[in-house]
């Protein structure tokens, strides 16, 4: 449960974070939506046993983290987070391919094995990425772009909403632990205990929330939030879209690897 | 003019568990008046104030604001008349930063971006929040909070101000800007508190609530000052005895 908090306070850092000024801050969001999407599409038009060739692609993560000022251990968190679900996702695959297609030293690697590396470092890279545009963007910002770039309405209000609900839910069980905390002496959440716990954060955050929407109510608010200061898509955005799609491109038909001489041996296959 | 007018009458609130947190208070409110909303904990005075801008609709007996009911049909108009402070200031900051939510009530009453956070910035200057403008509400201390959530109503250029324990919170300072502000103020007011020195200062007029029911209606100094029945319902009389 303490890893509650932490998350928490990792949202709330995304969220200082999003009102840096650097160069990639200023930079149109769209422009980074898209160039996430470019990248996302390109890590997924790779074949399923790729592994060195997708290396190179870490480059952009690695240049908008560092351009953005996003600290490497708060990335490193984040993605950790979602390290399990891609292993259960894959756990299964090199069960189902044994045929050893690579000679690692003394080591037979089979299809399946390698089907599997590809996709934790697939998972990684989309977690890094999504982690750095968030940190760089902004929520608030990033749905409206999605906005702003046809979206469905509904869809980036939601996600807005869905971001500002999970701070509420966070913020209870936060108050309600600590309350708890100061009276249970250390004494870990019994089992009984926790259903109860979960239940009353549950209905806490339930009651939180629509007050929350009964005050926007109170304030005029029809469903639709207001847009944010909207920037134009100017050069600087062009050049960042149009520069990191062709090295997306170059990346994926170019075997880059092969010519910057390959991490692993055998990626392609 | 008849819309700085506030009539509840009647007014019957049952929570879904069955509490019946309001049985038919009925009083009027006149223009440019300060009324004081007092009564012990749980005697439903939030409930009472969430009738008047439509958060809670009346189960039986009817609130209206000026010309117009409280009704589903009116709500946007009400709204734009009777600006609500909220009893927990979390309940009212919610955009990323202090300026954007101060300025969400102008927004969706469709005044431009910039024009918004000009009455945003107005606003907050008002209730000596202009340095917080940048930070995010929830950064903030809970005095701090509860000037922005008032900033956050400052700024929609409300007619009626339904305030619900604005003083809880703020510091001796923060206290006194308060009731200088709402002093200076021509809207009417309605504030409910638990803070009877507040209320005897801006308030010339008090309505008490006992479980549910309006059980006094008068001139402040005199219901706060009969100890008898201020104890009968549950209150402490104010001065407190020398
Ligand atoms: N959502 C709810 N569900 C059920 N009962 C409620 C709910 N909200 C309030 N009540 C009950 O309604 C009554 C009036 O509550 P209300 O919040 O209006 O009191 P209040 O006068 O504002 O009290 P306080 O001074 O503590 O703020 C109380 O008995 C309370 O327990
Ligand atoms: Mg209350």
């Amino acid at each position: 449960m303490p890893s509650l908090a932490a998350a928490l306070l990792d949202l709330r850092e995304l969220d200082r974070l999003a009102r840096l000024d650097t160069p990639v801050h200023r930079l149109d969001p769209r422009a980074k939506v898209l160039a996430t999407a470019a990248f996302l599409a390109t890590l997924a038009s790779f074949g399923p046993r790729e592994v060195s060739a997708l290396l190179p692609l870490a480059l952009f993560p690695v240049a908008l983290a560092a351009l953005g000022e996003v600290p490497f251990g708060l990335l490193a968190r984040k993605t950790l987070l979602g390290l399990p679900f891609i292993l259960v996702l894959g756990a299964f695959l090199p069960w189902v391919d044994r045929v050893p297609v690579l000679q690692l030293g003394p080591l037979a690697v089979s299809g399946g094995w390698l089907a599997f590396a590809s996709l934790l470092v697939r998972g990684l890279l989309a977690m890094v990425t999504a982690t750095a545009l968030v940190a760089v963007t902004g929520f608030g910002d990033l749905c409206a772009a999605l906005d702003r770039l046809g979206a469905p309405r509904a869809f980036s209000q939601q996600l807005l909403f869905l971001h500002r609900y999970l701070f509420l839910a966070g913020e209870e069980t936060g108050r309600a632990l600590q309350a708890r905390e100061l009276r249970a002496f250390g004494r870990p959440l019994a089992p009984r205990e926790y259903g109860a716990f979960a239940g009353h954060l549950l209905t806490r955050s339930w009651e939180r929330a629509e007050r929350v929407h009964a005050a926007l109510r109170a304030r005029g608010f029809d469903g639709v939030l207001p847009a944010r200061a909207q920037t134009a898509f100017g050069t600087g955005a062009w050049g960042f879209l149009l520069g990191w799609s062709a090295f997306f491109f170059l990346c994926r038909w170019l075997a880059l690897p092969a010519l910057l001489g390959g991490l692993l041996a055998g990626g392609g296959s | 003019m008849s819309h700085h007018l506030v009539e509840v009458r009647e007014l019957r609130h049952a929570y879904p568990d069955g509490t019946l947190a309001l049985d038919g208070p009925t009083f009027t409110l006149h223009h440019g008046e300060a009324v004081a909303l007092v009564g012990a904990n749980g005697a439903g005075k939030s409930t009472l104030l969430k009738h008047l801008n439509g958060t809670l609709r009346a189960a039986s007996g009817e609130v209206r604001v000026g010309e117009l009911p409280v009704q589903a049909e009116t709500l946007a108009q009400v709204r734009r008349t009777v600006g609500m402070v909220f009893q927990d200031p979390d309940d009212m900051l919610f955009m990323p930063t202090v300026l954007e939510d101060v300025a969400f009530g102008p927004r969706n009453l469709g005044f431009p971006p910039p024009e918004a956070e000009a009455r945003a910035r107005v606003a907050l200057g008002q209730v000596g929040a202009a340095h917080l403008a940048a930070k995010a509400p929830y950064h903030l201390s809970v005095g701090e909070k509860r000037r922005c959530a008032l900033a956050a109503v400052l700024a929609m250029g409300p007619d009626i101000l339904v305030l619900d324990e604005p003083s809880t919170g703020l510091d001796p300072r923060g206290r006194r800007l308060l009731v200088g502000l709402l002093q200076a103020f021509t809207h009417t007011r309605i504030i409910a508190t638990h803070d009877l020195d507040l209320a005897s200062r801006l308030c010339p007029r008090t309505l008490v609530l006992h479980r549910g029911r309006l059980v006094a209606d008068g001139p402040t100094r005199a219901i706060l000052a009969d100890r008898a029945r201020m104890e009968s319902w549950d209150l402490e009389a104010w001065p407190p005895e020398a």
